[in-house]
């Protein structure tokens, strides 16, 4: 008896939607043992998790905040994921926007500057995390250079060119010595949308950008030329579509939104420009894109589900003295079970009783 | 020349990892599989490997712990594109997130322990030869390990049968299939192998680079040594050369900031990075004329019956 996988005559488009949820319910059936290794109370871990900061005004507008870069992140990788350039190196062009308008930030300080500072902030933000991520594309499609590589390696790079700046040039005097740059001026942050609260601008901006790409591929002849590429290459190359010029293209989006994400990362909720700006949210934006099933509204509803667990894995930590590291280790397992079910969608499973003839070649 | 001894010593041990790990990359991808997952492999293996040489005191069943706790990785990674035909790319990237938060997991409780580290060969009279000797006669056990690992691969790949089949499977499978060959097993065998080798090249750093263990210490050098992969034209020999090059250019950059060179550190630091950049694209620029790549490699594979 052994399981084989068998492609189905056509996806099945029930799985395709509930594959999603088989796979957080079987994320959180590993959670349950993996707390229960760990010495804790699985239910109690699992409240502190996924109840807990649903319940407080504070923690759900820190999920909107915690997810906005997730999901403008997650929204620019979904297009070069689409279109088969595996952009993995978002987190640098994050770094890279996050400098890029604290430039300007940190060269206003103290000057009567108006309110054209942030959005030139945001601008240069866009336009600096799409160069940084145009270098690995140009590296791929002039000289077939795996953008895989090129693109990770230039997050290290990105992340030693940020620590460099706010040890040496841009050090704020007043800082005791810390490596940050001084508190952004108030025409240089982003603006809060309720006194006193959390949540900021950026949040707007994120759900913008998603009706703007979910326009862009479901409405739109370059939409389409970007699905096509990635899934029938052979057809696309028939139709003519230049895909070099869409690597590039889906490449420069991506970069741009990542850089925007960190300048508002940066202008929002940090305040200023430190090393450690980001825990990871290129990387987790990856898991965001692909729970998302590469689909703009289901990216929104993941990004808020990854938000979630940066949030419950911080009151888990303070309530019950679970690691942090618990929460990068469900998010691993969440995108493993992500990607199995996934293959559902094309293969179902069968039990077979082979005879023995043909069960050598099988295997 | 204390100094170029001192370098020479360096960049050997420098080198190591990023060898035994690539080296282990190489198989797996002559099998036609891509595992990105190098890097969550590898920091595993660190954890595992320093709690294990932590708690029984022994380098060896620290050094088994790694390639246990790497090979285990690869498991999961084998189900998965081979067992469930997922994407290999996605999956690799999955597994090195995953491979971060468990290797934070096990590792918190011996952040800040110290072992003693991997003895050194010593031969009276042959180790005191100056310049050379310590060079040649004076590394740690995991340095000849790997050399070992590379002739050994090497012999394997081109001078065996299983070797042969190896790469076939790597350049079609559909034929290997058609011939009667178990792609799947042999492609699992692969891909457990790169596993275990990743696992060691892991637990070297904790066990003879720097006697303690630290989160995220192995610092990129999963995805270098991915990139030595590229680099070598999937060949053992060039693997060997690509290696030291790079231990070189690690050396080179911490040596360069100690004699104050007028640069800043994180621009040195930067520069394994950056060197990678560059020789993949030269590297791929000078191959316009076709790929060496194992033909099959990151494709999918499901047996028809």
């Amino acid at each position: 008896m052994q399981l084989v996988l068998e492609k189905r005559a056509e996806r099945s488009n029930t799985i395709a939607l509930v594959s999603p949820l088989i796979a957080i319910g079987l994320t959180i059936v590993t959670m349950v043992i993996l707390f229960a290794i760990l010495g804790k109370n699985p239910l109690l871990a699992l409240h502190a998790y996924f109840i807990a900061p649903l319940t407080d005004s504070y923690s759900l507008q820190e999920i909107a905040v915690k997810a906005t870069p997730l999901v403008m992140i997650a929204i620019g990788l979904s297009l070069c994921y689409l279109a088969n350039a595996w952009n993995i190196g978002a987190e640098g062009q994050f770094l890279i926007g996050a400098v890029a308008g604290s430039w300007i930030a940190v060269k206003t300080q103290g000057t009567d500057a108006g309110a054209w500072v942030l959005p030139v902030m945001f601008v240069l933000a866009a336009a600096a995390g799409a160069l940084y991520a145009l270098i690995p594309a140009i590296c791929k499609v002039r000289f077939g250079a795996s953008e895989i590589l090129t693109s990770l390696m230039l997050v290290y790079v990105a992340d030693l060119f940020l620590d460099y700046l706010v040890r040496g040039p841009w050090r704020d005097p007043n800082g005791f010595n810390f490596p940050t740059t001084a508190e952004f001026d108030p025409v240089a942050t982003v603006p809060l949308l309720i006194e006193g609260g959390r949540l900021h601008l950026g949040s707007i901006i994120a759900l913008l950008v998603v009706a703007a790409v979910a326009i862009l591929l479901g409405r739109t002849i370059k939409g389409f030329e970007i699905r096509v590429v990635g899934a029938a290459p052979r057809a696309a190359r028939f139709g003519g579509f230049n895909s070099n010029q869409l690597i590039l293209l889906t490449f420069a989006v991506s970069g741009a939104l990542a850089g925007l994400a960190g300048i508002i990362e940066v202008a929002g909720p940090v305040g200023h420009l430190q090393p450690g700006i980001s825990p990871g949210y290129g990387f987790t934006a990856i898991i965001v894109a692909f729970l998302g099933r590469l689909n703009p509204l289901g990216i929104l509803i993941a990004g808020l589900f990854l938000a979630l667990t940066f949030i419950g894995g911080e009151q888990a930590q303070i309530a019950m003295k679970i690691p942090l590291d618990v929460t990068k280790v469900f998010q691993g397992i969440l995108l493993f079970y992500v990607l199995a079910c996934d293959s559902l969608i094309l293969y179902c499973f069968k039990l077979v009783f082979p005879n023995r003839q043909v069960a050598r070649g099988a295997n | 020349m204390e100094l170029i001894e001192a370098i020479i010593l360096a960049v050997l041990a420098a080198s190591t990892p990023l060898l035994i790990a690539a080296t282990g990359e190489l198989v797996t991808e002559r099998s036609g599989v891509l595992n990105l997952g190098v890097e969550g492999m590898m920091i595993v293996g660190a954890a595992c490997g320093f709690a294990g040489a932590w708690l029984t005191g022994s380098i060896f069943i620290g050094a088994l712990f790694g390639i246990v706790a790497g090979t285990l990785m690869s498991l999961v990674f084998a189900l998965m594109t081979l067992g469930l035909a997922v994407n290999q790319v996605a999956t690799g990237l999955a597994l090195t997130i995953l491979g971060i938060g468990l290797s934070g997991l096990i590792g918190a409780g011996f952040v800040g322990e110290r072992i003693t580290p991997a003895v050194h060969l010593h031969i009276p009279g042959l180790t005191d030869i100056p310049l050379i000797g310590r060079v040649l006669f004076g590394e740690d056990a995991f340095v000849y390990f790997s050399l070992a690992l590379i002739v050994g691969v090497w012999w394997f790949l081109y001078r065996t049968r299983p070797g042969l089949i190896l790469r076939a499977c790597g350049d079609n499978h559909v034929s290997a299939h058609a011939l009667g060959y178990p792609v799947l097993r042999i492609r699992t065998f692969a891909v457990m192998f790169g596993g275990a080798c990743a696992g060691l090249a892991g637990a070297y750093l904790p066990l003879a680079y720097t006697p303690f263990f630290i989160p995220g210490m192995t610092a990129g050098r999963g995805w270098i040594a991915l990139a030595l992969v590229v680099f070598s034209s999937w060949r053992p020999g060039r693997l060997v050369v690509g290696a030291y090059l790079f231990g070189a250019v690690t050396i080179l950059q911490l040596h360069a900031q100690g004699w104050g060179v007028g640069v800043p550190s994180q621009l040195m630091s930067a520069l394994p990075y950056l060197a990678t950049v560059i020789v993949l694209v030269l590297l791929s620029r000078a191959r316009t004329g076709g790929s060496t790549a194992p033909a099959a490699l990151g494709t999918v594979f499901v047996p028809d019956r």
